[in-house]
């Protein structure tokens, strides 16, 4: 069930009749879409329904074509550009993990800090026991300590992912979009990635972009299934699994 | 009558103009043997003539004119006789005789032959005005030359001289003048007389001014602005609107003629850029030696050519049909070769592949230089690419023609086969999505060398063209490489359509600039608005939009 | 343990090069001015400005290798900013000239008096006094390379395009320069100098001088890009140049990183090329030709991209062997072995010669670790990738 913390009645994000298409292509199809401070949602659906251009319009990648995409009800995102929105406080995990792989995992997480980005700032930047201790916090809670001067390149798949959520977490977001964080690993890596999520989310508004079932259903949350760029079904993963439409486009007989 | 003329070209006027030519020269020998079939009458014509026989000097001057005005065909053999001192006459007999240049003589009066001068004959002589006289004969009598080019070149030099005294034989040879090119000619250079005649009628003068400004071209405007303040007021005011109507047309005839080169330079560019289209629009392989591969067909065309030259000279006119396919063989195969060599092994790291063909270009070029010598190379233009004609104001030539067909063909039949073949249909598949492609049993690497050799190929089609307007050295590609980038970016990256109207408007907008900047500034200028562009548009006129650009 | 291995190994390789450059800047002009002329360790004039030119062309290939090596952006004209910077210093060598010109001119440079010039265009104003055109040298530059950078990063023109277009604006400023009516003197360029700062420059000691001087220059160079690299700005450049969605996904704003960094390269690239035309002489368009700045590109991929020292070294290998080759009986061969160059660094030795052996040196260490600890978990280290 979704955690309501009741902060505020606005929602945090706040997505209504978007549109995108490429050449063509309806990609997003009057989507409309709210998340609360504070809820942790998952958002299931066949390939090519929208879900990862869903996050390229909410992080600025993609401009939808029209509709309204609001954070924290009042800012409106399709003006600003991937820079300003990061800044606000939208962090973002690939559904490829992608990190710095020449660098080492400490860097990955010293550059994912959110300190001071100007060219100015990292130019004179001395690094400080502050940004060392969270540094330290994020390891520990991803598990690297011990591989923490070793290349991001060297990492197992798993562990890239797990890297990628600690950057996540170093950018200190109010919100973040994860996009398939267990996609290759083992079970018990699938597990452990529910737990470390649900504890995230105790602070953080998190939305999960997951085909894998058995976690979404571990997450335990409202689930939205998108089908053709729209909302198909939301609800509980019991409600949404029994839907009819939705066995029928995405989770078969 | 003549058997037509064998010889057939798109100069179809020419062609109708020699016939009936021919024609009227032999109505005319008809005409002769009827005249001299009759004993001659003492007409003015012979009267005229015998007065080469008083030996005086101011005699002969009034014989030359006299003559030269009596639209005889007889006029100009005996004019040019004279000029050249072969004109005799018996001052006993009072008879004149021109011996040809051929050593036949004949009765000056009559045309009739005749076996040997008598002794008494003697040349007739001259002096410099007599001299002059002669000349101006002479180029007035041109326009009753038989050979309907030489009138058009007499009457354009009538026109331009606007002299006087050419006004009666333009009068004579234009009644009889049956060429429409030619009688239209003669009708302007009759205007421009009449124009610059005092004492010709307001009436004349409002009817030259029509002509002259029906003919709109730069000699009309000259002649128009030549004309003194001296007019009566309402030529003056035909005058001024003329000017104006004329100087409107030139500029719209400079206009289609800027379209023209644009488009020609469109299609040259187009050309060049082709197979760019294919290796890095399609492929996304950035080719830096696609020039050389331009240069590779040019060669490829000069060593067809030196081999017909030297072998099979009769088969010069096909020297580019035979050298377009072995181009695109030659280039091909080295397109495949340089990408199962080199590029294959670079894919995903378009940087390095941009400094491995650049490696690769140099190579070339220095192996072209050390085979066939760093000088131009020269190559020939069959018959049917020489040459120009003209439309309205402006000249088209032969070679810009073809080119811009030929480039027109190639666009088009790499259209379809993208389209409609096997090999293009694997090409499209493999660029789209290669592990899918490469799951469905496509030989992706055979497609991926296919392609880049295909790029390559075209690259060698359009030296082959290129060699007919541009010069064949080892450097030749190297002039086209940047050009072809600029096309294949603006137009857009993986869209054949896009670079054909990339071409087509970089072509254009440079020649439009060119009058007004200069040649190098209106390419410096092109460059820069397209750098500007592309960070306007950084995917280029035709841009692929969605998840296939991060591919 | 700590976290910087490569920094500090890089650190010894980077005193090293610090030591041996500025050696030869204190030794070789030595040489050449006390010794006897003749004898064996006499270093002769004309060997003192060819080291003088690859000092400056090391300056250059640094440059390219801030920006390419660590940044990712492939910059086809850096020739560009070269010569910009050399016809600075050219401008002001010509202005020194004064009335000693072939028309005795004391205002115009020969080449204007014989354009007919009727006076001094108002962009030469100025380049009599030394301070202005070394300010010059680094601004013109500079301002070039931040308009042209601010228009195409900001548009995120990246890859073979920005490095297509960098080709397209050298190859225009080639055309502008060959101009006469541009006012740089044209095809011939700016010529037959007198003198610097008052010295004659074909002086044994002005050439010893300005030896001396490129090295200095190229230690700065050096010691400023180090600067750059190891600092958190630099983890953020490897952090561009290796996945530039990701780093503005975190919040850094990537124009601006790669403007400042495209700018100072630039910069850098100037003052070489002021440096650069004192010791050979002239200065003309051809500077500009597209075909240069990709060279120099080469010498960096042959040295190392992404390690300093590599690209300096490339560059004088590079240029020696370009020395060697075209005065001896192989010269119609260099052109092939350039292009191998180019081919066989890109397929057999991407990370060129400093960085092979550093990675060479590296996975010795590892294996010898790896021994100690009897416990090999490395799946081996992972591949840069330098260039997306």
């Amino acid at each position: 069930m979704s955690v309501m913390e009741g902060r505020t009645t606005s929602a945090l994000l706040y997505l209504d009749g978007v549109h995108v298409s490429f050449d063509g292509f309806h990609a997003i199809n009057n989507l409309s879409l709210t998340l609360e401070p504070g809820e942790m949602r998952a958002v299931i659906g066949p390939n090519g329904a929208g879900k990862t251009t869903m996050m390229d319009i909410i992080t600025g990648k993609t401009k939808p074509d029209e509709g309204t995409v609001l954070f924290d009800g009042i800012t409106d995102l399709t003006r600003l550009d991937e820079t300003r929105i990061a800044e606000l406080g939208i962090g973002r995990k690939f559904q490829k993990p992608t990190v710095f792989e020449s660098q080492t995992i400490e860097d990955n997480l010293l550059l994912a800090l959110n300190v001071d980005h100007s060219v100015k700032g990292t130019l004179f930047w001395r690094g400080n026991k502050a940004e060392a201790e969270r540094i330290d916090r994020v390891l520990e809670t991803i598990r690297l300590t011990d591989a923490r001067s070793r290349l991001a390149g060297s990492l197992s798949h798993g562990q890239k992912q797990w890297l990628e959520i600690g950057m996540l977490l170093a950018q200190d977001p109010k919100l973040l979009l994860v996009d398939e964080p267990v996609a290759g690993m083992t079970d018990v890596e699938t597990h452990q990635t529910a737990e470390l999520l649900k504890e995230i989310n105790k602070e953080k508004t998190v939305m999960v972009v997951e085909h894998d079932m058995t976690f979404v259903r571990e997450l335990g949350v409202k689930v939205t299934c998108l089908h053709e760029g729209t909302v198909l079904a939301e609800g509980t993963i019991d409600q949404v699994s029994s839907n009819e439409r939705v066995i029928e486009v995405y989770l078969g007989r | 009558m003549p058997p037509p003329s064998p010889h057939y070209s798109c100069r179809g006027c020419i062609v109708s103009a020699n016939f009936l030519d021919r024609l009227r020269a032999v109505l005319l020998a008809i005409l002769l043997t009827t005249a001299f079939a009759v004993p001659a009458l003492a007409g003015p014509f012979e009267d005229a003539v015998a007065k080469f026989a008083n030996d005086d000097f101011s005699d002969t001057d009034e014989a030359i004119g006299a003559v030269a005005a009596s639209g005889n065909p007889l006029a100009f053999p005996i004019i040019s006789a004279l000029q050249e001192g072969r004109l005799s006459a018996d001052p006993d007999t009072k008879k004149v005789f021109v011996t040809g240049s051929d050593g036949k003589i004949i009765d000056a009066a009559t045309g009739a032959a005749v076996d040997k001068l008598p002794d008494s004959a003697a040349a007739v002589r001259l002096n410099n005005r007599l001299r002059r006289a002669v000349e101006a004969a002479v180029g007035s009598l041109t326009l009753l030359s038989p050979d309907p080019a030489k009138r058009i070149a007499a009457a354009q030099s009538v026109f331009k001289s606007h002299e006087e005294s050419a006004l009666p034989v333009i009068d004579g040879a234009l009644a009889k003048e049956t060429n429409k090119a030619v009688k239209a000619a003669f009708t302007e250079a009759r205007a421009a007389i009449l124009l610059y005649k005092a004492d010709a009628t307001e009436v004349e003068k409002l009817e030259a001014v029509a002509i002259v400004k029906a003919k709109g071209d730069q000699e009309a405007m000259a002649l128009l602005t030549g004309l003194g303040n001296e007019l009566p007021p309402n030529v003056a005011r035909a005058v001024t609107s003329a000017i104006a109507s004329i100087q409107s047309n030139l500029a719209t005839w400079s206009m289609v003629q800027n379209a023209w080169y644009g488009l020609s330079l469109g299609s040259v560019l187009l050309l060049a850029a082709i197979g760019l289209a294919i290796t890095f629009g399609v492929m996304g392989v950035i080719n830096m030696a696609h020039g050389e591969m331009v240069m590779l067909g040019a060669y490829t065309t000069f060593v067809v050519q030196e081999v017909i030259r030297t072998r099979y000279p009769g088969l010069f006119d096909y020297s580019l049909l035979i050298a377009v396919p072995l181009a695109f063989l030659v280039a091909g195969a080295i397109g495949v070769l340089i990408e199962r060599g080199i590029i294959r092994f670079l894919y995903g790291r378009p940087l390095e592949t941009l400094l491995a063909t650049w490696g690769l270009s140099l190579v070339l070029q220095q192996a072209v230089r050390t085979m066939f010598g760093p000088t131009n190379r020269e190559v020939g233009n069959p018959s049917w690419m020489s040459g120009a004609f003209e439309v309205g104001q402006i000249t088209i030539t032969y070679n810009r023609l073809w080119i811009l067909c030929f480039t027109l063909a190639v666009f088009v039949i790499l259209l379809a086969m993208l389209r409609y073949t096997a090999l293009g249909l694997e090409m499209r598949a493999v660029t789209q999505n290669r592990r899918m492609a490469a799951s469905m049993g496509i030989a992706t690497s055979r497609v991926d060398a296919l392609t880049f050799g295909l790029g390559s190929g075209i690259a060698g089609i359009a030296g082959v063209a290129l060699s007919q307007i541009d010069n064949v050295s080892p450097n030749l590609g190297q002039s086209y490489i940047i050009d072809s980038f600029m096309v294949v970016v603006f137009g857009g990256v993986g869209n054949l359509w896009g670079t054909l109207v990339g071409a087509f408007t970089l072509g254009i907008a440079n020649k439009f600039l060119e009058p007004v900047a200069g040649a190098v500034l209106g390419k410096i200028a092109i460059l820069v608005l397209i750098i500007l562009f592309i960070q306007k548009r950084p995917r280029g006129l035709f841009a692929l939009k969605g998840r296939a650009v991060e591919a | 343990m700590t976290p910087h291995v490569l920094t500090r190994s890089l650190d010894r390789s980077a005193s090293i090069f610090i030591l041996v450059v500025a050696g030869l800047g204190v030794l070789i002009p030595l040489s050449n001015l006390l010794l006897p002329a003749g004898s064996t360790l006499q270093v002769p004039t004309y060997l003192v400005a060819l080291f003088g030119k690859y000092a400056c062309y090391a300056i250059l290939a640094l440059s390219i290798d801030l920006i390419w090596g660590y940044c990712g952006i492939l910059s086809l004209g850096h020739g560009a900013f070269f010569a910009l910077g050399g016809y600075a210093m050219g401008m002001y060598l010509m202005r020194q000239i004064g009335s000693r010109g072939v028309y005795g001119n004391p205002i115009l440079p020969d080449f204007m008096v014989f354009l007919n010039y009727p006076s001094l265009p108002w962009y030469w104003y100025g380049f009599d006094m030394f301070w202005f055109a070394a300010l010059m040298v680094l601004l013109v530059p500079g301002l070039l390379a931040f308009c042209f950078g601010w228009l195409a990063f900001r548009s995120r023109v990246t890859g073979v395009y920005l490095s297509i277009i960098t080709q397209a604006m050298t190859y225009a400023l080639l055309l502008a320069f060959f101009r006469n009516d541009f006012g740089f003197g044209g095809n011939n360029g700016l010529t037959d100098f007198k003198d610097i700062l008052g010295f004659n420059v074909q002086a044994d000691g002005t050439r010893a001088a300005l030896f001396a001087l490129s090295c200095l220059t190229l230690i700065l160079t050096f010691l400023i890009c180090r600067a750059v690299v190891t600092s958190k700005l630099g983890k953020v450049l490897i952090a561009i140049r290796d996945a530039e969605s990701r780093t503005r996904f975190l919040g850094y704003r990537v124009e601006s990183y790669k403007l400042f960094v495209f700018t100072l390269s630039a910069c850098m690239a100037g003052v070489a090329g002021a440096l650069y035309v004192p010791q050979v002489g002239i200065i003309n368009p051809s500077e500009f030709a597209p075909g240069n700045s990709i060279e120099a590109v080469i010498w960096v991929a042959v040295g190392g991209r992404g390690t300093l020292v590599g690209a300096a070294l490339g560059a004088v290998v590079v240029n020696y062997a370009k020395t060697f080759f075209t005065s001896g009986p192989l010269a119609p061969y260099w052109l092939f072995m350039l292009g191998a160059l180019f081919i066989l660094v890109t397929l057999l030795l991407p990370k060129g010669i400093v960085g092979t052996f550093s990675a060479w040196r590296e996975s010795r260490k590892a294996t010898e670790k790896a021994n100690a600890e009897s416990a090999a978990r490395e799946d081996g280290v992972g591949e840069p990738n330098p260039a997306e």
